[in-house]
């Protein structure tokens, strides 16, 4: 009988195995969830807070005497709700164009083999080497002259053009690891390579194609000194611009009014990610191409 | 397919949004030629950030252009921390504002570059004469073509005090000091050792809960510790430059410049009487540890005034205190600054705005909101700036001593203090090199990027 276990005894011993080995799992996943959070959470407490209450020796999470007029504060003094407007309609804008642009030319950087492929592939690694700063004028001289200044189109393309080489990479990545096979096979059945393109390689890049808009949506939300030099008027300030008027010299800066601008900064970028982060799953090909 | 219509949807929406959204409509954001009859219109790059001060900012401005309405001025907020790589680009563009807040040694660089219009001949008289000289020396620049010109109005300026806790200060029983009577280095360094001691810290929001530790007297805040050495350095007129008889500037670090340095340096290490905890903290980062009682002094620009007014806990009493001095009681002096732009198309209109926005009275509003000292006569004399509540009397007392930076008119002097300056002062504080490598490095390193400033 030994080594045999009766019916119903085997399993529960081994979910209690189970249960044993995912406690310390689950106890490493809250805690990373915890470390993930920490910003968030300390910067919604921060903007609770009042200004006393955040010079205090025993600072805490909760704060003692909750108080909105950060927010009041943060909302009457800038116009945050129309700054964010036009951040999101910039940040959406570039990562649409973004991928527009980068997936055909991703596709043919990943599958036409050629010198002139590889001199691009080059060329658009070193185009990431030059620091923002040391092309900030000559971008401004383009962009003034094609009266670009001071537009909000004139500061998509400015991030789409910075996002370009990365979302290329990103992207012909993605089409590297579709197998060929999948598009021979549709061409034997009779498909146009068009025809290939969109209904057999196109679905199964829906992973990273929303990796690429996550990254190009996110770089363009975030992004200050590009729309420090071409932005000028305050009625087209996105919501960088704005967030830094309540920072003062030497990083001396209002903490209470920067934290619930901030908070408030990040509420469209969660929703945007939380909306499409459901299509960004590997996998999708998994057992695509058998025997 | 779902998701697909959506990206479609949001990609169209957002192209349109985009391309109708342009504001500006490829204008620049410098002002253009008027037709006759049509309102001129200026805009205004301001760096005000503080809450009182953005609001009197724009309450002058709307002033102005209620009174104005053939001088309207469009009030843009910027930051200090990235304005001149803002200028740099829209001065290259041609599309910088007309009218620039700034600081005084930013507009050496500009006005050597041709970017800032040369006020000397625009100057309304009654501005000109509310501002003493002194102030007026700090906007005073070569104007590139062998002589001077003035590139800005000089109106904040901000001076050297010491913020104590009054309870640990009278405790120490030693002598307050005065505008009239400040202490010397020597009485600063005494009160200091006499504030250091084991005491009851505050170790509760309350201030119920306290336990015993290590009290200090005094804190220096040393992680951009620049220009508050050289500026207080001039107590014993330390200058830190040198102009010879060729007219090339050196750096210099003699038996003068040490002295403060020295001082300082013996507070952190010789006398223990500064807390070695601050030393790397910014301006304001201390605080927390002030209204503990963990150091009863805090060497600070005036502005920080603002800070410990609003973050001090229930019950906690401060006082501003004038700062030390040595052989005089001098301090280089930097101002803000508003100047106007050399592509400005209504330089006339742009000054005009400047002699309004600084007058007196509006002068008081602006140094009130910023917690700094005006460098208008009239405004100083402002009782809402000069009373003793927050320590204004003290603070507008102290506008006396300053004297224009030194360092103000040195070319390179930015690299200078970033690549030089900086790191050394900063190991030195630290205890890491002695006052010997300071003086050997600040003049050799820094000799090396002044050359290059000065072929």
């Amino acid at each position: 009988m030994k080594g045999t276990a009766r019916p119903g005894e085997k399993e529960p011993r081994e979910k209690r195995q189970g249960v044993a080995r995912r406690v310390p799992q689950y106890l490493a996943l809250a805690a990373y969830i915890v470390f993930l959070a920490f910003p968030l959470v300390w910067l919604l407490s921060t903007a609770l807070k009042t200004p006393q209450e955040m010079a205090l020796a025993d600072p805490t999470w909760i704060p003692r005497d909750p108080t909105l007029s950060n927010f009041s504060d943060a909302f009457g003094e800038q116009d945050l709700v129309g700054a964010a407007g036009r951040s999101l309609v910039v940040a959406l804008a570039s990562a649409v164009i973004t991928v527009l642009v980068a997936l055909p030319a991703s596709y043919a950087m990943a599958r036409y083999r050629s010198l002139l492929n590889r001199i691009a592939l080059g060329w658009v690694l070193v185009s990431q080497v030059f620091p923002f700063i040391l092309i900030i004028i000559p971008l401004f001289m383009i962009l003034r002259d094609l009266e670009l200044v001071n537009t909000l189109p004139g500061l998509v393309a400015v991030h789409v053009t910075f996002t370009l080489p990365f979302a290329l990479w990103m992207l012909q990545g993605y089409v590297r690891a579709v197998p060929p096979e999948l598009e021979e096979a549709a061409s034997v059945d009779g498909a146009t390579r068009f025809r290939s393109i969109v209904s057999v390689v196109a679905p199964l890049l829906a992973p990273g194609v929303v990796a690429t808009l996550l990254f190009s949506f996110i770089s363009s939300w975030n992004e200050f000194l590009f729309a420090l030099v071409v932005l000028q008027d305050p009625d087209v300030m996105t919501l960088p611009l704005t967030l830094v008027r309540f920072t003062g010299p030497e990083g001396v800066a209002r903490l209470g009014p920067l934290a619930a601008a901030s908070l408030m900064a990040t509420i469209p970028s969660l929703i945007f990610f939380a909306i499409i982060q459901r299509r960004l799953k590997s996998g999708l090909m998994a057992g695509a191409v058998k025997g | 397919m779902r998701i697909k219509s959506a990206l479609a949807a949001a990609a169209v929406l957002a192209l349109a949004a985009a391309c109708g959204s342009g504001g500006g409509g490829g204008q620049s954001s410098s002002s253009s030629s008027s037709a006759p009859g049509e309102a001129v219109k200026l805009n205004f790059l301001s760096l005000a950030w503080q809450k009182e001060s953005v609001a009197a900012n724009k309450q002058i401005v709307d002033d102005w252009n209620k009174a104005n309405p053939g001088i309207q001025v469009t009030y843009v907020q910027g930051s200090w921390d990235n304005v001149n790589d803002q200028l740099v680009t829209q001065f290259a563009g041609g599309t910088a504002p007309d009218v620039i807040h700034n600081e005084s040694p930013a507009l050496s660089g500009f006005a050597a570059d041709g970017y800032l219009l040369d006020l000397t001949g625009k100057l309304p008289a009654e501005l000109k004469s509310d501002i003493p000289q002194p102030a007026w020396d700090t906007v005073t620049f070569d104007d590139g073509k062998g002589g001077n010109g003035v590139y800005g109005v000089p109106f904040l300026q901000e001076s050297q005090v010491i913020i104590a806790n009054k309870k640990l200060l009278d405790a120490s029983g030693v002598r307050v000091p005065t505008p009239d009577n400040p202490w010397t280095w020597d009485e600063f360094s005494e009160a200091a050792k006499k504030m250091t001691a084991k005491r009851p810290i505050v170790t509760s929001s309350s201030g119920s809960g306290t336990e015993t530790g290590q009290g200090y007297g005094v804190a220096w805040a040393m992680k951009s510790p620049v220009n508050k050495t050289l500026n207080l350095a001039l107590n014993f007129g330390g200058t830190f430059f040198q102009t010879g008889a060729d007219g090339k500037t050196t750096v210099k670090v003699g038996p003068e410049e040490r002295e403060v340095l020295q001082r300082i340096h013996d507070q952190l290490y010789k006398d223990k009487s500064a807390d070695p905890a601050a030393l790397g903290q910014g301006t304001a980062d201390p605080l927390p540890a002030f209204f503990q009682d963990k150091f009863a002094m805090l060497p600070a620009g005036v502005y920080l005034r603002q800070q410990v007014a609003e973050q001090a806990p229930k019950g906690f009493e401060w006082v501003t205190l004038p700062a030390p001095k040595g052989t005089t009681a001098e301090q280089g002096a930097v101002s803000q600054t508003l100047s106007i732009a050399q592509d400005s198309k209504h330089p006339d209109e742009a000054m005009k705005f400047i002699a309004y926005f600084l007058n007196g009275e509006n002068q008081a509003k602006l140094a009130k909101g910023d917690w700094l000292l005006p460098t208008s006569q009239k405004a100083a004399a402002d009782p809402s700036i000069t009373g003793k509540e927050n320590g204004w009397d003290v603070a507008t007392a102290s506008a006396k001593n300053l004297v224009v930076a030194p360092f103000l008119k040195v070319k390179g002097f930015d690299e200078w203090k970033s690549k030089v300056a900086t790191p050394v002062l900063q190991e030195y504080y630290a205890n890491k090199i002695s006052i010997d490598d300071v003086a050997k490095r600040l003049v050799e390193d820094g000799n090396k990027v002044l050359e290059r400033y000065q072929r």
